[in-house]
């Protein structure tokens, strides 16, 4: 059973997590050069911390554009699946990009949601999701059918696989716990950008 | 018989060929009146990529990481959109050196009729002014064509993004009605 398939795992069911071991098992699975655009601040860190990837791109700023970002590339690279890791309050903060999505609907594009119902890195405080909101329903709601929380680690590491596979935009969602992030990435936007865009052929 | 004089292309369709003679195949946009011939005749030519973004930062988002995949875009948006756009601006196309080429239609002057236009509008050029985006004013249609294809080809060659403010001048703009 997965919960992509049964619908049967909740964010009220669904294990708490870790994000920077889950990040390791997504980036273990990356074969084939796949881009991964890491949102603002621990998703970033922890992403970073599993290794310096050519085809990462980490956002220093502008909260809330990392699935954006990830569209842009997935739109001018079609052959390049296409990962956003994004937090809960990132989120929340340009939901509306979820529209965007279902209605582009490009085959290579996965976004992971990390959601610890916090704000974490300006203080803890709790976002919308550690209450009343449900991203996966919001996702649902925004026409991607192809949305789910993940029930535990196994059930993470087979819904990245079958995203992997390109079927169309797929979301999941996993619940972590409030450990901090890993690592810290480097600060120099011009060097990021520029790395990324060598990673995946941009650049000679 | 004398020919009959052929009428010139409207500003649109200066701009569209110009996007498209430069190489600029993905178009996203929070829409607009004036721009709405524009953004018709880009819908209606399959050389482009375009859609809309549910807000204007969202947009600038898109075009970065299209540039970054290797693929050139614009933005489209109107006085008040721009009013979204200072933390994408501050934060990631200027830091990050991204090409991002962004159409304003000009609202909040030359007769406009809601004071929450007029007042976005004032803000506009300091936000520009004070990170440092190149921007133009586009007023006249003899220097629209030369305007843009130049400023495009520095955007790209240097690496920096640039603003076109289309004028009522240029556009007729949004006549008030009663």
């Amino acid at each position: 059973m997965t919960a992509t398939q049964s619908g049967a795992v909740s964010a009220h069911n669904a294990k708490v997590m870790n994000r920077f071991d889950l990040t390791q098992r997504l980036v273990a699975q990356l074969k084939h050069g796949e881009a991964v655009i890491g949102g603002i601040g621990n998703a970033n860190f922890d992403l970073w911390a599993s290794g310096q990837r050519p085809q990462n791109f980490y956002m220093l700023g502008s909260m809330g554009l990392t699935i954006p970002i990830a569209l842009g590339v997935a739109i001018a690279q079609p052959q390049r699946h296409v990962i956003a890791l994004e937090g809960d309050g990132s989120l929340l903060m340009q939901i509306g990009c979820l529209a965007t999505v279902a209605m582009r609907m490009p085959k290579n594009l996965t976004m992971v949601i990390w959601d610890n119902g916090l704000y974490q890195i300006t203080g803890s405080q709790p976002t919308a999701t550690a209450s009343t909101a449900d991203l996966v329903a919001m996702a649902r709601g925004a026409g991607l059918a192809n949305s789910a929380w993940a029930g535990d680690e196994g059930d993470f590491d087979r819904m990245v696989a079958g995203a992997l596979k390109g079927g169309g935009p797929t979301l999941i969602a996993a619940r972590i716990d409030h450990k901090p992030a890993v690592g810290a990435t480097d600060r120099d936007p011009v060097q990021i950008r520029e790395r990324f865009m060598r990673g995946i052929g941009v650049r000679p | 018989m004398t020919k009959k004089p052929t009428q010139p292309a409207p500003w649109y369709e200066i701009v569209l060929a110009t996007l498209k003679a430069n190489e600029v195949k993905l178009v996203v946009y929070v829409p607009d009146k004036v721009f709405t011939p524009l953004i018709k005749a880009i819908h209606a030519d399959p050389y482009f990529i375009a859609f809309t973004a549910t807000r204007e930062e969202e947009a600038i988002g898109i075009v970065t990481g299209a540039w970054m995949g290797g693929m050139r875009g614009a933005v489209l948006m109107q006085t008040s959109g721009f009013g979204t756009l200072p933390n994408a601006l501050a934060s990631l196309v200027v830091p990050s050196q991204i090409p991002a080429l962004i159409f304003v239609s000009e609202r909040g002057t030359l007769g406009e009729f809601n004071l929450g236009q007029a007042l976005v509008c004032r803000t506009m050029r300091p936000v520009l002014d004070s990170i440092g985006i190149e921007t133009h004013t586009i007023t006249r249609y003899d220097e629209l064509e030369f305007i843009v294809d130049r400023s495009i080809k520095q955007a790209v060659a240097t690496q920096a993004p640039v603003t076109f403010i289309l004028s009522p001048l240029l556009t007729g703009g949004k006549v008030f009605q009663h």
